[in-house]
């Protein structure tokens, strides 16, 4: 066997609270749950063996249809819409120097300081369709704004745009690579006579594509996965959860109300690794993609 | 949005991180399941509740009889509504509290699954005069011929009419009747105003999804059999009403915007919806009538029971209820803490200390609903005087007439499915996404599958 190099055990002696917290937190509960997909669990009793049954049950049951429904339909919309937007913040960003760049930086991260749960309660208010400011801004330009929490047909877009309303993070990330850009090239596309649509598709774009492709997997993970302020605007208490259907069921929400409502632990356990298994293939075959788009500094492009 | 890095296991890594502490608890809990012995910590024994907060004199005045009677007991009071997911988790991992308050309805459930245990030795060993609770709070508490809970406030549905909007629509309101559905639905449509597509006064709500066994009952149907074994969610009279209180909804604007406009609304505030003239009348429980006699008690309003269609009293009662979990460290002093908390003479304490705080603030004292009907006779007969506010008066009497009438939907080992299968029938309906009869149809086999499940 190969020697360890000193300086890679010591490596590993400053990584091991990390590796321990990983397989005590993460790991083992991942297999445990594995274990728990198998079984019928109400949380009270012990388990008992049930084969694939809840595997089986998660294809036949409706409310998993629509719950992966109303998840894809809010991610898909919300990536591209948060990113687009968030670049054009950075983009907005990168051009203001000065005195004045600090504070403007902090005043974009602020929405992400928010508790999620806050921003839950206030987009509730804001985009209420009869006493709302959404529909009152709306009403300015004469346009008769829809029922966002009420009407089954509007209330994912309302969940969009209330997610389109905390784009610190994503916006950081893309103003950093935006930093990173050397001028040179920028310049020197100009002196070549490209003009600034130009110079931003075919210098800027590649630069930062790889900070791009991160924000894109990071965000469709976590759109994937979305429950707090959905779960606080229309679960959070038993007034709510009577009173708007299935119209915000998202994945999460509906294996946390197995879970916890219904004490079906087995099943949500299921539903937990259904989850992480599309999650695992979408990330897979973003990468795949990734590796043909994304640009990276230190390798030769043919 | 990115917050920090993200482990694409995320998701379920934090949904099962639970799943990991409980399933190794619950390994601990199982053996000890059946120790019944206090927990006792330097000589003194002690007691914790769960879902339970001392917003008031009346919480304030129960709790320490109880102090006073056990002061061997340290007492710890986790304030805070009942969490189910906390509840959980604290009895799969074998360390629950002694005592938890949460709402009748969720009883079956954890009682089918042992997450509770029966009251009947407690009860019978303490002496609780079980005959003392409202018939339909003790049934509401009994699971399988067994005490799981013992009752603790009794509300009642009525009928509240904003007299303003009674009189635009040309109707005394004491003349409202709502036995006769073809003219309440015209009264409805009457006293609705609505500005340029905007609601400005919803004329009657009927208070769907949360009424419908209400509405159901006053079409002559139950929605459950007595034995909990059976759903009669496909009952064409099920159907009959729920088309006929979504047809109120419908004529009135429908479910979207009024359920936005609803959403606005403050009912224990000074700014209340009958203060402020947003609604002409709704259905809902006393104490949103008891809150108004201190907020706003120069509101007009008139309370009246709510009939079915034969023109007798029905009210769909409900409350929370004092629950033992599997495991309670400490269930003798947990029961004595049931007993003393719900006992007619502590309830009549605790109304005495709310009429002093009320006379003291010059407002009126419009009761409180007890679980206890021999604790209600006094208050009621003794403690509560008329207010010189006759709006106020006269709903004391109407909500102490309609008690009698108090029904419960029968306890079901799949309690939590079946609400949730109903509730969830009559959004499709409002929500317009399906026909009263195929979303009931639905529901009937959504229900009949889990009660089934949970029951063999």
């Amino acid at each position: 066997m190969r020697r360890l190099r000193p300086e890679t055990r010591w490596a590993y002696v400053f990584l091991l609270p990390w590796l321990i917290g990983l397989v005590i937190f993460q790991a083992g509960p991942m297999v445990a749950s594995l274990v728990l997909s198998f079984t019928e669990y109400d949380l009270i009793g012990s388990p008992e063996f049930a084969g694939t049954a809840n595997y089986a049950r998660m294809a036949e049951d409706p409310k998993v249809a629509r719950a992966i429904g109303n998840t894809v339909f809010y991610t898909l919309l919300h990536v591209p819409l948060a990113i687009a937007l968030a670049l054009a913040l950075a983009l907005v960003l990168n051009r203001i120097t000065g005195r004045a760049a600090g504070a403007f930086r902090t005043i974009f991260y602020l929405p992400s300081m928010t508790p999620y749960v806050a921003v839950g309660v206030l987009f509730l208010f804001l985009l209420n369709g009869q006493a709302g400011m959404v529909n009152q801004f709306l009403g300015l330009f004469g346009i008769e704004g829809p029922q966002w929490t009420t009407d089954p047909d509007w209330v994912l877009p309302g969940i969009v745009v209330m997610s389109l309303w905390n784009l610190g993070s994503t916006t950081i990330i893309l103003f950093a690579a935006l930093r990173n850009v050397p001028r040179e090239l920028s310049e020197a596309a100009m002196i070549d006579g490209a003009g600034t649509w130009q110079r931003f598709r075919a210098v800027t774009l590649p630069m930062i594509s790889s900070a791009l492709f991160f924000v894109v997997i990071i965000n469709t993970i976590t759109s994937l996965q979305m429950f707090d302020q959905v779960y606080t605007m229309f679960f959070g208490n038993q007034t709510a959860q009577q009173s708007y259907g299935d119209a915000a069921l998202f994945y999460v929400v509906y294996l946390f109300q197995q879970a916890f409502q219904f004490l079906n632990m087995g099943y949500a356990s299921a539903l937990a690794w259904g989850l992480f298994l599309v999650i695992a293939a979408i990330t897979l075959v973003q990468v795949k993609v990734g590796n043909r788009l994304v640009y990276y500094e230190a390798e030769e492009r043919a | 949005m990115p917050h920090s890095p993200v482990n694409p296991a995320r998701a379920a890594a934090s949904a099962l991180a639970t799943v990991l502490v409980a399933t190794l608890a619950a390994c601990g809990g199982v053996g000890s399941g059946g120790d019944q012995g206090g927990e006792r910590t330097g000589g003194a024994a002690s007691l914790t509740t769960m879902g339970f907060g001392l917003p008031d004199e009346i919480a304030k005045v129960r709790v320490d009889a109880f102090k006073k009677a056990n002061p061997g007991v340290a007492l710890q009071i986790n304030e805070g509504q009942f969490d189910e997911q906390a509840f959980l988790s604290a009895v799969a991992a074998g360390n629950p509290p002694d005592v938890v308050y949460l709402s009748r309805d969720r009883i079956g459930s954890y009682a089918a699954r042992g997450a509770i245990q029966p009251l009947d030795g407690c009860l019978s060993e303490q002496n609780v005069p079980t005959g003392d609770f409202y018939p339909a709070a003790q049934q509401q508490v009994k699971y399988d011929g067994k005490w799981y809970g013992v009752p603790e406030f009794y509300n009642s549905i009525v009928l509240v009419v904003n007299d303003k909007a009674a009189e635009d629509a040309g109707v005394d309101p004491a003349d409202i009747d709502t036995s006769d559905w073809n003219r309440l639905a015209e009264l409805a449509e009457k006293m609705t105003r609505t500005e340029g597509g905007k609601i400005e006064r919803f004329g009657f709500y009927p208070k769907l999804p949360e009424f419908l066994p209400l509405w159901a009952k006053a079409n002559g149907a139950d929605i459950l059999s007595a034995d909990g074994r059976t759903s009669h969610l496909n009952d064409p009279k099920v159907a009959e009403a729920l088309d006929y209180a979504n047809g109120l909804v419908e004529a009135q604007g429908g479910w979207t915007k009024l359920k936005a406009f609803t959403d606005t609304f403050d009912y224990f505030g000074e700014g209340n919806p009958f203060v402020k003239d947003q609604i002409g009348a709704m259905l809902t429980e006393q104490f949103v009538v008891t809150a108004m006699a201190g907020t706003t008690p120069d509101v007009a309003i008139t309370v009246l029971p709510f009939k079915d269609r034969q023109g007798n009293p029905v009210n769909n009662v409900g409350g929370n209820a004092w629950v033992v979990p599997k495991g309670a460290k400490n269930p003798d002093a947990a029961c004595t803490w049931i007993k003393t908390m719900t006992a007619a003479d502590t309830w009549i304490a605790a109304a005495r200390a709310r009429a002093d705080k009320r006379a003291q603030e010059g407002k009126a004292y419009t009761g409180t609903y007890t679980g206890n009907a021999k604790a209600d006779e006094v208050i009621f007969s003794e403690i509560v005087k008329p207010s010189g506010k006759k709006a106020f008066d006269d709903a004391v009497k109407v909500i102490r007439s309609v008690q009698q009438a108090g029904f419960v939907v029968p306890q079901s080992a799949a309690a939590t499915e079946f609400k949730k299968a109903w509730e969830d029938a009559a959004i499709r309906v409002l929500q317009g996404d399906q026909k009263t009869a195929d979303s009931l149809g639905r529901a009937q086999t959504e229900a009949q599958k889990a009660i089934d499940e949970a029951t063999s």
